[in-house]
């Protein structure tokens, strides 16, 4: 777990920083092991409330957070004792300070409806255990790129879903092999539920069995 | 051949045989991928945790199973699925296979099965523990000899 006071260098650094939470120390160590091979820096804790003090969004610190370091993203298992990472999810994305930050919801059960509601809570993705380098290799490279395209235009992405509720949840699972974009980069949550990508995803999923 | 290659040749077919009859899978050879100058020692940690999480485990779902005035099965299971969650992230598939039908006898409430399983769950970590012993005194003694670690796909 990375110490407190370690300062990053502002928005140039090219080394993301990664949100690890998952109450089993096996899985925090692969995980911690998939970024750190993907060159990112990495924060593992084992719990959403280790999460949330860790983000300050606890109620006790500053909005900067626990020492002051950026997360690009956050990755957290479903279920966790506590707070489950769907309702982490929830409260990240209804905090203003770190709502664009992406989330990435992992399980080792390929549940639909549970799928569903993530996505429509705003997860980037639904990634089924067991995650592998080439699931976190991808994930960064999408975080690393929607961050030069923001910078580049300037222009925020809201990931929050909208009031427009008429996402599909029913649309059917064409078998795309693969999913591209599957980061939703510069789409907005209910583009995203709505477009191919969506059922996409669930195909890819799907086919992990 | 010298000893070396005669260590290397053994790990080889050792590893080989450990995909095939079923005690890891693809995910245990990403973990072994993963390790490198930076972290050496690293699938031994991982596994080491696994063993710690999979004794504690059972230690549970045993004391869970032996309550006659009640079994608790909801307690059972959440035993169940966080080894198999585990045995799943490092490739120990009998581990996780055994898991899968343990799981499905907690939830028909069946003690005895319950029990069956447990028994089944216990063999096959201890059977894994020795497997991957042996594969790790051979790693140590092809890196004694002064030779490295062959990748198996």
């Amino acid at each position: 777990m990375e110490v407190a006071g370690e300062v990053l260098h502002s928005g140039s650094s090219q080394e993301l920083h990664v949100l690890a939470v998952d109450d089993s120390y096996v899985d925090r160590k692969v995980i911690e092991k998939l970024l750190k091979t993907s060159s990112c820096k990495v924060t593992a804790v084992e719990s959403g409330a280790r999460a949330l003090q860790f983000l300050g969004l606890d109620g006790g610190k500053g909005s900067l957070g626990f020492n002051g370091l950026k997360v690009n993203l956050i990755m957290t298992d479903y279920s966790m004792p506590g707070m489950t990472g769907y309702e982490l999810l929830k409260k990240i994305k209804r905090s203003s300070a770190f709502r664009e930050i992406p989330v990435v919801i992992m399980s080792s059960e390929n549940i639909l409806t549970r799928i569903d509601s993530c996505l429509e809570e705003g997860a980037e993705e639904f990634l089924v255990k067991p995650v592998k380098l080439s699931d976190v290799k991808r994930l960064t490279k999408d975080c690393v790129t929607r961050g030069e395209t923001e910078g580049r235009d300037g222009r925020r992405v809201n990931k929050r879903k909208l009031e427009d509720d008429n996402h599909s949840s029913s649309s059917s699972t064409s078998s795309s092999p693969s999913t591209t974009a599957s980061f939703g980069c510069g789409l907005a949550t209910s583009e995203l539920l709505s477009s191919p990508l969506h059922s996409s995803k669930r195909a890819k999923l799907r086919d992990r069995d | 051949m010298n000893i070396v290659n005669q260590l290397q040749r053994q790990f080889i077919d050792f590893s080989t045989s450990l995909h095939r009859e079923g005690f890891v899978d693809d995910q245990f050879t990403q973990l072994q991928k993963l390790q490198d100058e930076n972290s050496p020692d690293f699938v031994v940690e991982v596994v080491s945790l696994f063993f710690e999480d999979c004794e504690k485990l059972i230690n549970n779902m045993a004391r869970a199973l032996e309550q006659t005035q009640g079994v608790d099965f909801k307690q059972v299971d959440a035993s169940v699925h966080q080894l198999k969650g585990s045995s799943s992230s490092i490739g120990a598939m009998r581990v996780k296979n055994a898991c899968i039908s343990f799981r499905s006898f907690c939830e028909a409430q069946n003690r005895e099965g319950c029990l069956r399983c447990l028994q089944q769950v216990t063999h096959e970590y201890s059977l894994l523990k020795n497997k991957l012993q042996t594969l790790f005194t051979l790693e140590q003694q092809i890196l004694a000899a002064g030779g490295s670690i062959p990748v198996v796909d």
